[in-house]
């Protein structure tokens, strides 16, 4: 047996440099692909779990005419008696929480400034409300809480207001008007999602029903499950004629349709670049072909066949490609390990909440994802190269040997 | 017994609009054993009747027969696997692979031949030792002088036994001494082994080692004679 990687390693010896730039190519093209992979999983994932944990849910119990455009709290919308149905929801395996929310809109006052919010009843004790318990200031509220309000760090900030001040809440009723009433800032939170906290207040449920009179009733029952693909078998369960229940996928429907387009994106991202790195491994193995020209010439006038040629260029890609690919495996499993742990700080990003996004981007990679990466880096690597493999193949003997 | 028969051979070539005929109309056979030297000025058709004799070319008409075996109409990995077992080359350059020592480059033909590596090593050292060039076994060309590689080729192109050991001026690159034992080797070859040697050349220091002295012209032969004088009659 002709031993293919002693010549393949030699022959890549002669140009170090050379060897090691296109080796190089190969490996920053992998990183980046690594990278740009990570940022992306990253960046959906993190969409999905802020838009789904702070938003919507898994799952939501509506009135069967309830508007979620509205945001009203006349009573035709509304859910009688959530806590009841929140309960037996609650019993369900699959359902990790259930618990009822009563959204209104309403506007803080502060000083001379107004901001238009939303305002969110919840029962301070469910463990859904978990993503709002990360404080910068005060304590949360609870459930018996008269003249309490939470609101978020953004607004808190632009209001110029702290834990014991005072702001005045006005909110629209379930009988079409107007009230308000002051409310002493209990605490300040932040999700991390500038986009949300901005906008968004929480009373608790029995307050917010007192104050906008919409008695024992509630807007929505907010379900997350054990797992959320579970969401459409629970609605289906769960489903009758006095309610609609809405899955994560039928809420964020844009978030989904993202999610689905992101990959498609990649994968035209991956192909450009590995089209680019491709091309430098090519040109450096046509290089070497032209050069050796007469050296294939005397390989094949003492009996070496086209097959074992091209085996022994793919050989010399097959070298490079190991290295590169390996280094850049390391390189880009290590930046995306780097920015997974730190994050990168992109602010808030003015998104609507269709598809929040947490102020820093968490990189994510996939051990199927740098599986697949690899095995495309490398595959596509060696099935260019079989041109230049095939060009020197090729050659007649003759010609090569005169080739200087 | 003929190790090639070359019958109403031409061979044209064309670039761009322009045709060469560099061979035109070659009757020549060859007997096994036979230390040949073709002749002829430069441009008279040595070189490419060497590469039709060798199969690494065909013919633009005629035929040619190779250890009684009709090449033209093999494709190249037919012509390839006829080389690699019937037929050495050595080259006017020093044509050996770069990156391989001297030892592997000799080795090469015979892992193309797949022989065993206790086969090869005997092989390898035993033609090293035949070209006085065993102490250098391990050293790549840029470490051997001219004279040296020049060893090194005729011991590679002996390495797997071939029938016809083909050489195009050999010499050409040397200085007479290095020549003279070049062609000294190849001679004392020729005894032990019986090979075959057919090679070019315009030197006359290397025509008196041949037996027979082919000589062409304008890609025809012009003369064919024995070393004793006689003229070949089939011509
Ligand atoms: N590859 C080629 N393409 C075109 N013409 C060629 C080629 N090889 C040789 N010739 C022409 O064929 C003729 C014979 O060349 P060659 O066989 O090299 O002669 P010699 O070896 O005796 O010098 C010359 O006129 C040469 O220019
Ligand atoms: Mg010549």
């Amino acid at each position: 047996m002709i031993n293919y990687f002693k010549l393949a390693y030699r022959n890549l010896g002669r140009h170090r440099r050379r060897s090691f730039l296109s080796g190089l190519a190969l490996a920053l093209g992998t990183a980046l692909l690594m990278f740009i992979a990570a940022f992306f999983q990253g960046e959906m994932r993190s969409a999905m779990e802020s838009t789904l944990r702070l938003n919507s849910g898994h799952l939501q119990v509506r009135d069967a005419d309830y508007d979620p455009d509205k945001l009203s709290v006349a009573w035709e919308y509304l859910i009688e008696n959530p806590s009841h149905i929140a309960a037996q929801i609650q019993t369900l395996d699959v359902v990790q929480t259930a618990t009822p929310r009563l959204f209104a809109s309403g506007i803080v006052s502060a000083r001379d400034e107004s901001v238009g919010v939303q305002i969110i009843g919840i029962d301070p004790a469910s463990p859904a409300n978990d993503p709002y318990r990360t404080l910068t200031a005060g304590e949360f509220l609870t459930a018996d809480d008269r003249d309490g309000i939470l609101i978020g760090y953004p607004l808190a900030q632009s209001l110029g207001l702290g834990v014991g001040d005072t702001l005045t809440l006005l909110v629209n009723t379930a009988d079409g008007s107007v009230d308000q009433q002051p409310f002493t800032v209990r605490g300040i939170f932040t999700t991390g999602t500038t986009a949300y906290d901005k906008g968004i207040v929480f009373l608790p449920l029995a307050k917010a029903q007192a104050f906008s009179g919409a008695g024992d009733r509630a807007s929505i029952i907010f379900v997350l499950l054990k797992d959320r693909e579970q969401a459409e078998a629970v609605a289906a369960a769960i489903s009758s004629p006095n309610y609609q229940v809405k899955t994560w996928r039928e809420l964020n429907q844009l978030l989904v349709l993202v999610n689905d387009f992101s990959d498609a994106y990649l994968v035209v991202i991956n192909f450009i670049i590995l089209g680019v790195t491709v091309t430098v491994i090519v040109n450096t193995l046509l290089m070497s072909v032209f050069e050796r020209t007469r050296e294939i010439g005397i390989l094949s006038a003492i009996g070496m066949k086209g097959r074992q040629i091209v085996t022994l260029f793919l050989t010399e890609a097959f070298l490079l490609a190991v290295g590169g690919v390996t280094a850049g495996t390391l390189i880009g499993w290590a930046a995306s390990a780097y920015f997974g742990k730190v994050g990168i700080y992109f602010g808030d990003l003015g998104l609507s909440a269709e598809m929040l996004l947490e102020d820093r981007i968490y990189t994510y990679l996939t051990l199927e994802s740098a599986i697949n990466l690899i095995i495309t880096a490398f595959v596509i690597t060696l099935l260019a190269s079989l041109y230049p493999a095939q060009m020197a193949a090729r050659m007649e003997p003759v010609e090569a040997l005169h080739g200087k | 017994m003929e190790v090639a028969k070359l019958t109403d051979v031409t061979r044209i070539y064309k670039v761009g609009q322009v045709e060469t005929r560099a061979l035109n109309g070659i009757n020549l056979t060859i007997e096994s054993g036979e230390f040949t030297s073709l002749v002829g000025p430069s441009g008279s058709g040595k070189t490419t009747l060497l590469q039709l004799i060798g199969c690494l070319d065909q013919p633009t008409s005629g035929s040619v027969v190779i250890n009684g075996k009709e090449t033209t109409g093999l494709n190249r990995n037919q012509r390839a696997d006829l080389r690699k077992g019937t037929i050495g080359f050595v080259f006017q350059f020093f044509a050996l692979i770069p990156t391989l020592t001297a030892y592997e480059n000799v080795e090469m033909p015979l892992l193309l031949n797949g022989k065993s590596a206790a086969e090869r090593r005997k092989r390898v050292m035993e033609l090293l030792e035949a070209v006085g060039m065993a102490d250098r076994a391990n050293n790549r060309p840029d470490q051997l002088s001219g004279g040296q590689q020049q060893r090194v080729a005729v011991a590679r192109a002996l390495a797997t036994n071939p029938k016809l050991i083909l050489a195009d001026e050999p010499t050409a690159n040397l200085d007479t001494e290095n020549g003279e034992q070049v062609m000294e080797i190849m001679k004392k070859l020729n005894k032990e082994t019986g090979a075959t040697f057919v090679f070019a050349t315009h030197d006359p220091r290397v025509i008196k080692y041949a037996n027979r002295v082919v000589t062409l012209q304008d890609g025809l032969i012009l003369k064919d004679s024995q070393a004793n004088g006689k003229q070949r009659g089939d011509q």
